[in-house]
């Protein structure tokens, strides 16, 4: 349903509905601004991330720093701007992974009729493993690094990414051009590749958009906790534990890497529901 | 009858694959640790005395199938093995600290459902004025915010600030039950709101696509009241997708206390799983892994159970 009607709405129409969703541009402009904040960095930052001043110690929002100092004196905003480069990567190779994975697994599952039950029921097992736990557990057994954190989300959101994707599939394999590429003796891969991944283009780019955000809540979750991504640049999530000891008398330390993670990835909710609206008209009804 | 006995045993078959599955894959996580995970738990200074002890303690140096047998047959018996750092059975440490997760995670599912389903349901007979705008708004925020930050913002204004609640902690076992629970309230107030978020998405949804069925058309025209027509017939109606985003979000409550209970310094599961692995006690890992993904299967199954009582159409 979803790729019949991105195949069937004229490209000025899409166009038209694009920017006719404002909270999707809003989405869409508020990502832009994380995303280029996070690429200028050095260039942006007022300061360096980790420059030490312990005379400007926990100095609240100010003309010289507007989101306030930590404990070393450090600039609140500089950090947070950089802090947004690994959350941001840390998302986009778990997107990467998980969309590889979950592509793959949902298209084997739904248009192999006898490799979807062992699939899905895999599938089911992996799903009952609640996200952080799934993914402090991998951490915990692989080491924490970037790597391991890109593949321990990765393969956690991997499963939630094939279960949409075998659903699509399914309604796919029943449609008759792909019934007729088979009757014409078409090779299998040939047909799953030109035929059913390209039409599965619209529900991937949505659910892709939506583990964006989940990843970046899970990162900032396993960071805060002190199983994340260890490096010397700072993260959203290890700001907030390092903050939380002087949050009662420096509770801007708290106050802005959290509006840093609600922001971005309410801009990515924002987007991942236009498009969902923008290829399947009938959800766009209802909101 | 025949048909309910008929989709129980269709799905407890199911859930006996995924269980045997869930136990497969959390076995297969712990031995992925690159080296041995003896090693691993006691850290650099050990002696390769000390890491053989280990190894034979933690039955590593079987074969794999032997280990993966034992592991099956420890389940069965209720022995998921010996946690390290702990030195108790990873079952009792499990069992002493189920209680502050079992009633965060009860309240934070009442608060959620509670804000939900009636915010949910207001919003889709007020679709399209301010209430319903103000409503798809916050319930988008709520469900970009981590819940683990609501419940610091949540401390600092209830806990710190005015006082009202404990900032930390559950009391000892001599700490009368009320008191225990008064703990509770912050953070199953910050988990509780973050989950309403997708419950009230759902509800809406839900009950708009219900709103406008013949059915309900009839109803009104017939001439009855606005909210028999709404909780009778549309509710009704509207109840099994609700009902498994509700069983959805108990799932995801169990990911949030994970971190909240860490937050709130809460002795439950959700801490004990955290101090495993930063300790790399994996037997505590792994049984807490199993106990909390069978819970999950388990209430899946009930979900599933329910769909027939809700709509007897359902065939499962």
């Amino acid at each position: 349903m979803t790729t019949m009607a991105s195949v069937s709405m004229p490209f000025a129409a899409k166009l038209r509905r694009l920017f006719g969703n404002r909270a999707m541009l809003l989405g869409a402009i508020i990502l832009a601004v994380v995303v280029l904040a996070a690429l200028l960095a050095p260039w942006i930052a007022p300061y360096a991330p980790n420059k030490l001043s312990i005379v400007n110690k926990l100095k609240p929002p100010s003309g010289t720093n507007w989101f306030g100092t930590d404990e070393f004196g450090r600039d609140i905003l500089s950090r947070a701007i950089f802090a947004g480069r690994i959350s941001l990567l840390v998302s986009l190779g778990v997107v990467c992974l998980s969309t590889v994975i979950g592509v793959f697994l949902g298209v084997i599952a739904g248009f192999f009729r006898s490799l979807d039950a062992p699939i899905s029921r895999l599938l089911d097992a992996m799903m009952s493993f609640p996200d952080i736990l799934l993914a402090i557990a991998l951490v915990a057994a692989l080491g924490p690094s970037l790597t391991t954190v890109i593949l321990a989300l990765g393969i956690t959101y991997a499963p939630r990414l094939a279960r949409i994707i075998r659903g699509s599939t399914l309604v796919l394999r029943e449609l008759p051009y792909i019934e007729a590429a088979v009757a014409m003796g078409l090779p299998t891969w040939q047909i799953l590749l030109r035929h059913v991944l390209l039409n599965l283009a619209s529900p991937i780019l949505v659910q892709a958009t939506f583990v964006f955000a989940s990843a970046m809540l899970a990162e900032a979750s396993l960071s805060f906790l002190g199983v994340g991504v260890s490096t010397d640049m700072p993260t959203w999530g290890t700001m907030l534990a390092s903050g939380r000891e002087y949050m009662n008398n420096a509770p801007w330390l708290m106050l802005f890497p959290g509006l840093a993670i609600v922001f971005s990835v309410l801009s990515l909710q924002l987007l991942g529901d236009g498009l969902r609206d923008l290829v399947d008209p009938r959800l766009a009804k209802e909101n | 009858m025949a048909r309910i006995a008929r989709a129980l045993l269709k799905r407890l078959g199911g859930m006996a694959i995924v269980l045997a599955l869930v136990v497969t894959v959390v076995f297969v996580i712990v031995r992925v640790t690159p080296g041995d995970p003896a090693a691993v738990m006691l850290g650099s200074d050990a002696t390769p005395a000390d890491i053989a002890q280990l190894r034979t303690k933690m039955g590593l140096d079987a074969p794999l199938i032997t280990q993966y047998a034992q592991f099956v047959l420890g389940i069965f018996k209720g022995d998921l093995g010996q946690s390290i750092f702990l030195n108790q059975p990873v079952t009792t440490a499990l069992a002493t600290r189920a209680e502050p997760t079992f009633f965060l995670t009860l309240f934070s599912i009442l608060i959620a459902v509670g804000i939900a389903l009636p915010v949910g349901i207001l919003s889709a007979v007020k679709r399209g004025t301010i209430f319903d705008q103000i409503v798809v708004t916050l319930t988008m925020v709520a469900a970009s915010v981590p819940s683990f930050w609501l419940g610091l913002m949540l401390m600092q204004v209830f806990a710190v600030s005015m006082g009202w609640f404990p900032a930390s902690g559950y009391g000892g076992p001599d700490t009368p039950f009320l008191e225990r629970l008064h703990h509770l309230v912050l953070p199953a107030v910050a988990l509780g709101i973050v989950n309403s978020a997708l419950i009230t998405r759902f509800t809406r949804a839900s009950m708009l696509d219900v709103l406008g069925d013949d059915y309900v058309r009839t109803a009104k025209a017939k001439g009855a009241g606005a909210a028999r027509v709404i909780l009778k017939h549309a509710l009704k109606n509207a109840m099994i997708p609700i009902i498994t985003v509700i069983g959805l979000s108990i799932a995801m409550l169990v990911a949030g206390a994970v971190v909240t209970e860490t937050v709130f310094g809460l002795p439950g599961i959700g801490n004990l799983v955290v101090s495993a692995v930063l300790r790399r006690d994996y037997p505590v890992i792994q049984g807490a892994l199993l106990v909390v993904a069978a819970i999950y299967v388990l209430i899946n199954f009930v979900v599933d159970m329910l769909y027939i009582l809700v709509d007897p159409r359902v065939r499962l």
